[in-house]
């Protein structure tokens, strides 16, 4: 069970900034979530990037109870 | 470097990036516009950042400057976050350098770097509507910045 933190256009779109969401890998965390929160989640994760504890991760990394993935839809900072 | 919900500290910044050794000092304000892509009328945006990281990631821009143009003296990233009415000032960078060559490319290198790589999102309202910003891209890496 990873915490799956949720920014931006993805927190809107999940209706939540974060969560608990069950996984072996950051590929089924996200598969999980996919089928959690929905359609509008799910065109959103499409376009964003997947971070691990604070940097890019790869959907078939390990995760466990004390590890963070984070959807990362496209920045707008400036 | 800085996160924060408070005004930039724009003067503040710009005098302590003056050092006796630096004839050159750059400071870039990005300020609140009127309008973006498709959308007039803008009257305010909200900033939010990934808490945890977007400062670490401000950290990586101004190191990524620092290696490539080692005769910088100081540099300042600040990034607004929350809401901003038209005209304050959202992100600033500050570079100082003995000559004003490599601060001029040194800000430019880091206002660049730190829209594609810094973890902030800013949401529009105006008066058809609020929603994020059509002007987005993907999260890159700092190591992956245009020489």
């Amino acid at each position: 069970m990873a915490l799956l933190r949720l920014l931006g256009p993805a927190r809107d779109a999940a209706g939540t900034a974060r969560a608990d969401v069950p996984g072996a890998t950051v590929g089924e965390v996200l598969d999980h979530a996919r089928a959690r929160f929905g359609d509008r989640f799910a065109t959103v994760l499409e376009h964003s990037a997947t971070w691990l504890n604070g940097g890019p991760a790869a959907l078939d990394e390990s995760v466990g109870e004390d590890d963070e993935v984070a959807v990362l839809p496209p920045v707008s900072g400036g | 470097m800085l996160v924060t919900d408070d005004p930039l500290p724009v003067a503040d910044a710009l005098s302590w990036a003056v050092l006796p050794r630096c004839g050159a000092v750059v400071t870039f304000c990005g300020t609140v516009r009127d309008h973006s892509e498709g959308r007039d009328g803008v009257e305010h945006l909200h900033y939010e950042c990934y808490e945890e990281h977007a400062s670490a990631r401000l950290a990586d821009v101004l190191a990524d400057a620092r290696r490539r143009w080692p005769v910088l003296g100081r540099v300042a990233l600040l990034h607004r976050t929350g809401h901003l009415d038209l005209g304050e000032v959202s992100v600033v960078v500050v570079a100082s350098s003995p000559h004003r060559a490599e601060a001029f490319e040194a800000a430019r290198h880091c206002i660049d770097t730190l829209k594609a790589t810094v973890p902030i999102w800013k949401r529009e309202t105006w008066s058809g509507g609020s929603d994020w910003a059509s002007c987005s891209r993907e999260i890159t890496e700092v190591s992956d910045a245009p020489r």
